[in-house]
């Protein structure tokens, strides 16, 4: 590679072209960007590689958040242990796997939810139409407020004795008495996929905008032409060009969804009834201090969203390769 | 009126129609705590769509606890530490990863992107440890330092999409006069990565603005906690009697800037967030 002489005039003037690989040029560019990258690798490594690591070891210890340090080995003990004659651990939790059954349902209500208005939004806002900016600026209000104060605006909203959601549908007579949203245990999951699809819709509507902005015009032209019904143009032409879009909003929704955790914490803590993996988790590492227990659930939820995203991935692939 | 008009005509305000319901839908919440944040406590429970009068008791009420405008503050301490640190790391490593080919990169690309898609709660143990292990628990360097895990790969990823854009030709000008990667940097990138900096810098700011789960596990004292965690415990006399008033205004208070800076950065906040999910 170095064979080239390094230091003449020539090579430095040819470094325009592709080949300038092995210059003195080159390798002083290679070495910066490595340097360039190593403070951000580093702290990559500290907040992100490393704990991760310490998340798995724990997994199999018995430390608690008082003593992480003082830690026992204790083998999958965490994970599953038979002890007198029955099975014991987080496998073997009922509430665990609520929790897990609870977050797959949530993601997939909720993603379903906001791909599908976020599409009618993007839609509504690629018209050509006057004061778009406004609506556009107007949509993306919910995307910004944090999401614990929305949950708070709508806990306001959905309070069962002052809430105007309930006094709205008593005054449409939908209802007849006051329904207890976030305390309800049949209710509750909906309270929370109501606020978290709120908030993302504008999310998925301007990433599906972004999409729809790149559209060729000319098929469109041609559909006029020909006089195919829009709902048709829709689904034939449109639909199958922004689907890439769609694929990239839904992973990255998909992958928020899987981690909830502040909608639910502030909406309904610990109820049962909503409880996804990360609260289970958090509950089981902070309010009962006990770091194994607590990074067992934390790894299986690693790897139960690890999962997902390779199905996701797999099936957005041969979905993909059936379009082209 | 004929056929065709008529229909043409329904259409347009079936349309303006569902374009009124999407407003009110997006912007009713918010609407709704401004004015819940203006009433007079003994009003707070008749349900009403506007405001007879203005009563800023709630306002006084939070701004007078410390603990409310403590909370503000250290959340404009973390943010804006935090947007700094993540804009210097950022800027140096979009490059390497934007101009520069070399063996390894998208092994570093992905590496980036498996971060960024980290669920938080899986890493929440082994943090802890290491930021006791820093002597940092209970303090806002150690958020600043914990939210360096969702900010950072982020402010690499969209600001690399945004330097693999720039044309080729002024890097080679500066190789040629001799410049070295870091001057090239800071002479001939910089001033052209401004926007896109800006960019990124509001969706980073946004993101450790709103962060919770890192903020409420690593803080202890109402002294150090930021706003999102101050708001959500924020409690009454018992769990039935949340002091609803106050929590309103707290949260009308933390958001308003929020809204004004979304108002104002609307394209950009777009084309970072597109940049971001898009061309990625």
């Amino acid at each position: 590679m170095t064979t080239q002489s390094t230091d003449s005039a020539p090579a430095k003037g040819r470094l325009a072209k592709a080949g300038y690989r092995g210059t003195k040029v080159r390798r002083q560019r290679v070495r910066a960007a490595w340097l360039f990258l190593a403070p951000m690798l580093v702290a990559l490594a500290l907040v992100a590689g490393w704990p991760l690591l310490r998340t798995f070891y724990f997994s199999f210890t018995d430390a608690s958040l008082s003593d992480t340090a003082g830690a026992a080995f204790i083998g999958i003990e965490n994970y599953l242990v038979y002890d007198d004659g029955a099975w014991y651990g987080l496998l073997t939790d009922p509430v665990w796997w609520n929790s897990v059954w609870n977050t797959l349902y949530f993601s997939v209500v909720s993603v379903s939810l906001e791909v599908v208005f976020g599409v009618i939004v993007a839609l509504l806002l690629n018209a050509e139409f006057k004061g778009r900016m406004l609506v556009r600026a107007a949509v993306l209000i919910p995307w910004a407020i944090p999401t614990i104060v929305s949950a708070k605006m709508w806990a306001w909203m959905l309070n069962d004795q002052f809430g105007i959601i309930n006094h709205m549908l008593m005054g449409l007579g939908l209802i007849d008495a006051p329904l207890a949203w976030t305390a309800d245990a049949s209710l509750s999951m909906w309270a929370v996929i109501m606020v978290d699809v709120w908030k993302t819709i504008p999310f998925v509507a301007l990433l599906v905008l972004a999409a729809l902005q790149m559209l060729p015009k000319d098929c469109y032209e041609a559909a006029e032409v020909d006089g195919i019904h829009p709902v048709r143009v829709f689904f034939r032409v449109t639909l199958p060009l922004i689907t890439p879009a769609l694929m990239v909003a839904v992973i990255f929704r998909l992958l928020d969804a899987l981690r909830v955790f502040d909608v639910i914490y502030v909406l309904t803590s610990n109820s049962t009834s909503t409880m996804t993996m990360s609260i289970y988790a958090r509950q089981q590492l902070v309010e009962f201090q006990d770091v194994g227990y607590g990074s067992a659930a934390s790894t299986m939820l690693f790897l139960i969203i690890a999962l997902a995203v390779v199905i996701y991935l797999y099936l957005g692939r041969r979905q993909l390769g059936v379009d082209q | 009126m004929n056929q065709y008009q008529l229909t043409k005509l329904a259409k347009r305000v079936g349309f303006y129609a569902l374009i009124a319901v999407v407003m009110i839908y997006a912007i009713f919440p918010f609407y709704y705590a401004v004015i819940t944040s203006l009433k007079p406590s003994s009003e707070l429970f008749t349900v009403s769509y506007w405001l007879d009068s203005l009563d800023f008791t709630n306002y006084i009420t939070i701004f007078s606890q410390g603990s409310f405008v403590r909370a503000i503050f250290n959340s404009i301490l973390v943010s804006v530490s935090l947007v700094t640190i993540a804009l210097l790391l950022g800027i140096t490593a979009s490059y390497a990863l934007g101009r520069v080919r070399f063996r390894g990169r998208a092994t570093v690309m992905l590496t980036i992107l498996g971060v960024s898609m980290f669920p938080q709660v899986a890493v929440l143990s082994g943090l802890f440890e290491v930021i006791r292990g820093l002597g940092l628990y209970n303090n806002p360097a150690g958020l600043i330092l914990s939210y360096t895990i969702f900010t950072l790969p982020f402010t690499v990823w969209v600001l690399t999409t945004f330097m693999k854009q720039l044309p080729m030709e002024l890097e080679e000008a500066a190789i040629m006069d001799g410049a070295t990667p870091w001057v090239t940097i800071t002479k001939v990138f910089l001033p052209l990565m401004w926007p896109a900096m800006a960019t990124t810098g509001l969706l980073a700011f946004i993101a450790a603005w709103n962060e919770f789960l890192f903020a409420l596990t690593f803080t202890l004292t109402d002294d150090q906690r930021t706003v999102p965690v101050a708001i959500a415990l924020i409690s009454g006399g018992s769990q039935h009697e949340l002091p609803w008033g106050p929590i309103m205004a707290a949260s009308v208070t933390v958001t308003v800037p929020l809204v004004i800076l979304v108002m104002i950065f609307q394209k950009r906040i777009v084309s970072g967030l597109t940049a971001g999910a898009v061309k990625g």
